[in-house]
């Protein structure tokens, strides 16, 4: 089955998110799609599977035009979309889950064996399907596709949560159905993934069709300047040296929570940046929550600059002390998306000695304008909410909301998850220039190059512990994945 | 658009008055206008409260019964110590209670729509066991005094209840809109955790908003015990359902964070306007709840289709 996009156009409120955009999809075929954050290459997918409609062009399957007003119509034409988390219905059974919205329920247990035996994938099919890990549920949507007769299947962003062995499993899968005839397409942000796993990948950039050619004929650093127009530093920028005799500005002594951190100790400098290293679920995000005060710790105690942090006094009382935390989901965590920008850079000013105070608009709106600006938060205006900046301007707000208070502590979890290359490069900068005015600068991160390039020592953890500790430039991240426990 | 969605509402409103002025003679009579105003007092107090909670991102199904608490403690305390004593008892015991609802939410952590409607039977019950079920009253010699709240004052015979409710509603505009505080409670409604994890304290914050909702009931409960010249445990019974309506009408967010006064000001002049516009066209009464219930949905349908296009 050949799926085409023609000049397919798609605006938000006057942004054009999709501009003119012509892509042919044939079958048998696994096809990349990058570009950054905010390129529109998750609105083509959810054009192609129905779940947006564009305001000009047309999509054809095997040459006829079809209108697709929703899902319904895009799976009836042999389209389906797998997103990143899995849609799935938590209280209904995996086999359920796999013949939802099936018009034909007959013979499930053999059609469902059928199914695995095709994908290899092993899935429980009386188990609920809200208590499966993330990897299952995936699977799980995967398999609704395929039991739908799907011929055009369109991942976005499947790999971006997944552990690397995971990830590796799922493109041996996509490369095995597209053998058997069934289109692929692939959205990702990593570039080594697409250029290894994808038959030809397509450039996308601020909603603009750039280009697409034969994955064998491309380079990672040529499909990086492509994305984002320009040439890009792909290097992590090399720390200052901590200077002798500083500082430490963050200490945990012994740290536990349940069975998700399990005595943790460490130490961070003034000036230095350590990373946090390790599996998907070994505790990285549980230990920077605990040391934030995000959660309350069973035991352990925690200072910073020499102060104790009291265990019940929540992120205020870590915060009061000068810490600050970028957490793991900016849309969760991080921002209130239905408030202006400016609000959001401004919220940590907020908590203080008189509620009554009046907030000044026009002061509120110059420090939150010097902040984006310091940043290069770019978008629809920072009036508007949060909710309409791209990934990578959002993250840059995560940052930017803390830097008003210059934290002597700054932990970031997963400080470039899902942002652009330019808007990842930047942020390693601020994370260095943070570390060498003086910040104590702790940083998790589930990619291991990541980590190892920004920080002074990496700790890897290890089922809710400490495993081992990488000096800067003595380690390679198979050491760090073989500390972390993997193979 | 996006004017017509924030404003949508006052065209609604301005077309109404229009409508009626129109269609009757009496619409615009300053006599019809002052009793308008004066009618759309109770709810347009309660509606203050309920939109600092909504924005919040919680509900105050409690506030009717704290209504009639107040009612019914005001005109007990004025029969003991005097109608001073009575109105300030009537708003502090509002106040009170109001705080212990938010208390009782923050740290039983249940939803607050379950937690006030359980809590709103639990004072409608205490407002049964203090007057024993019995209608209270005032002393006779008292009665002036106490229904002096519902008098028309020199501004254009506009009664003193008007501008009560005119007061808190431009209090509550300067707090939710102008202050750090406001600003807390946008953010707390708006996505809680993002919130508490920039170090601002959910729990004070929504306790805050239940006691300010609690304060304008009572206010509200002292209101009806004055026009009535007395109280029973059940007078503004389903009040806060209206409130809601009213708040909801204006164009306030129901999932929180996004919201203002003014929104639930005009949702409870249109309200109260669809009412006076039955009356002064003897049409039947009847349908009246009708009407309402369908325009509510109506609106709300109307706000949600015009910020999907937004979107």
């Amino acid at each position: 089955m050949d799926v085409a996009l023609d000049r397919i156009g798609k605006s938000y409120g006057g942004t054009a998110v999709l501009r003119e955009v012509t892509l042919d999809l044939p079958g048998g075929r696994v096809h990349g799609v990058v570009g950054e954050n905010g390129a529109g290459k998750s609105t083509l997918a959810r054009v192609l599977c129905g779940a947006v409609r564009p305001d000009s062009g047309r999509v054809t399957v095997d040459g006829a035009p079809v209108r697709l007003r929703a899902p319904r119509d895009a799976l009836r034409h042999g389209i389906a979309l797998v997103t990143q988390e899995g849609a799935i219905v938590p209280g209904l059974s995996v086999l359920d889950n796999v013949f939802l919205g099936t018009p034909h329920a007959t013979r499930r247990r053999e059609r469902f064996a059928a199914l695995l035996d095709r994908t290899g994938f092993d899935l429980p099919a009386a188990a609920r399907a809200g208590d499966l890990p993330l990897v299952q549920r995936q699977r799980t949507e995967i398999l609704r596709a395929l039991a739908h007769g799907a011929r055009l299947l369109v991942l976005d962003e499947p790999t971006a949560l997944l552990p690397r062995t995971d990830a590796a499993l799922l493109l041996a899968l996509a490369r095995r159905l597209a053998a058997d005839g069934t289109g692929i397409v692939l959205i990702s942000h990593r570039l080594e993934e697409v250029l290894d796993g994808c038959d030809t990948v397509t450039v996308l950039r601020d909603g603009r069709h750039v280009s697409t050619a034969p994955a064998a004929d491309r380079t990672a650093g040529g499909l990086l300047e492509e994305i984002a127009g320009r040439p890009v530093e792909t290097r992590y920028p090399e720390p200052e040296p901590v200077p002798a005799g500083s500082p430490v500005l963050l200490e945990a002594r012994e740290l536990s929570r349940g069975d998700a951190v399990r005595g943790v100790s460490l130490r961070v400098r003034a000036g230095e940046i350590v990373g946090l290293a390790g599996l998907v679920g070994s505790g990285r995000t549980e230990t920077l929550r605990l040391l934030f005060g995000a959660d309350r710790r069973d035991s352990g105690e925690v200072r910073v600059a020499g102060r104790p942090l009291r265990a019940r006094g929540g992120p205020a009382a870590a915060i009061a002390l000068g810490m600050a935390l970028v957490p793991e989901s900016r849309a969760e965590h991080g921002l209130v998306l239905v408030r202006p920008t400016t609000e959001n850079l401004r919220m940590t000013a907020l908590p203080g000695r008189r509620p009554l105070r009046v907030v000044r608009r026009g002061a509120e709106r110059r420090a939150a304008q010097a902040t984006a600006d310091g940043l290069g938060v770019r978008g629809t205006g920072l009036d508007r909410p949060a909710w309409t900046l791209s990934g990578g301007n959002q993250q840059r707000a995560v940052f930017g909301k803390w830097l008003v208070r210059r934290p002597r502590v700054l932990l970031a979890d997963e400080p470039t998850r899902g942002v652009d290359v330019a808007a990842k490069a930047q942020i390693h900068r601020l994370v260095t220039d943070l570390a060498a005015r003086g910040t104590a600068v702790l940083v998790a991160s589930s990619e291991v190059e990541e980590v190892l390039g920004l920080a002074h020592r990496v700790l890897v953890m290890r089922g809710g512990a400490i495993a081992g500790e990488c000096p800067r430039g003595a380690a390679r991240a198979g050491d760090v994945l073989a500390l972390a426990g993997l193979r | 658009m996006r004017t017509l969605r924030d404003h949508g509402v006052v065209v609604a409103l301005a077309a109404l008055v229009l409508a009626l002025s129109l269609s009757t003679d009496t619409f615009l009579t300053k006599g019809n206008l002052v009793n308008l105003l004066d009618q759309a007092v109770v709810v347009g107090l309660l509606a203050c409260g309920m939109t600092l909670c909504v924005v919040c991102g919680v509900f105050d199904l409690a506030c009717g019964a704290v209504l009639a608490v107040s009612a019914v403690v005001a005109v007990i305390v004025t029969r003991s110590a005097g109608v001073p004593a009575g109105y300030a008892a009537g708003v502090a015991t509002g106040a009170l209670m109001g705080t212990a609802t938010g208390l009782a939410v923050v740290l039983s952590r249940v939803h607050s729509f379950i937690a006030t409607l359980a809590l709103s039977i639990v004072y409608r019950g205490l407002a049964v066991v203090i007057t024993g079920g019995a209608i209270v009253y005032p002393r006779a010699a008292q009665l002036d005094a106490f229904q002096m709240i519902g008098w028309p004052t020199a501004l254009g015979g506009i009664t003193a209840a008007t501008l009560v409710l005119a007061g808190v509603a431009a209090a509550a505009t300067v707090l939710l809109s102008a202050t750090a505080f406001g600003r807390s409670v946008h953010a707390v409604g708006g996505n809680p955790e993002a919130a508490r994890l920039s170090g601002i304290r959910t729990g004070p914050v929504r306790v805050a908003v239940f006691a300010a909702s609690g304060a304008c009931a009572g206010t509200a409960g002292l209101v009806m015990a004055a026009r009535g010249g007395s109280a029973q445990p059940g007078i503004g019974n389903l009040l806060e359902l209206t409130a809601i309506a009213a708040v909801v009408l204006g164009g306030t967010s129901i999932l929180g964070g996004e919201g203002a006064v003014w929104r639930g000001m005009v949702g409870v002049l249109i309200l109260t306007l669809i009412s006076n516009g039955f009356n002064l066209l003897g049409w039947n009464p009847t349908y009246k709840q009708v009407i309402e219930g369908l325009l509510i949905l109506s609106a709300v349908t109307l706000d949600q289709a015009l910020r999907r296009r937004e979107t």
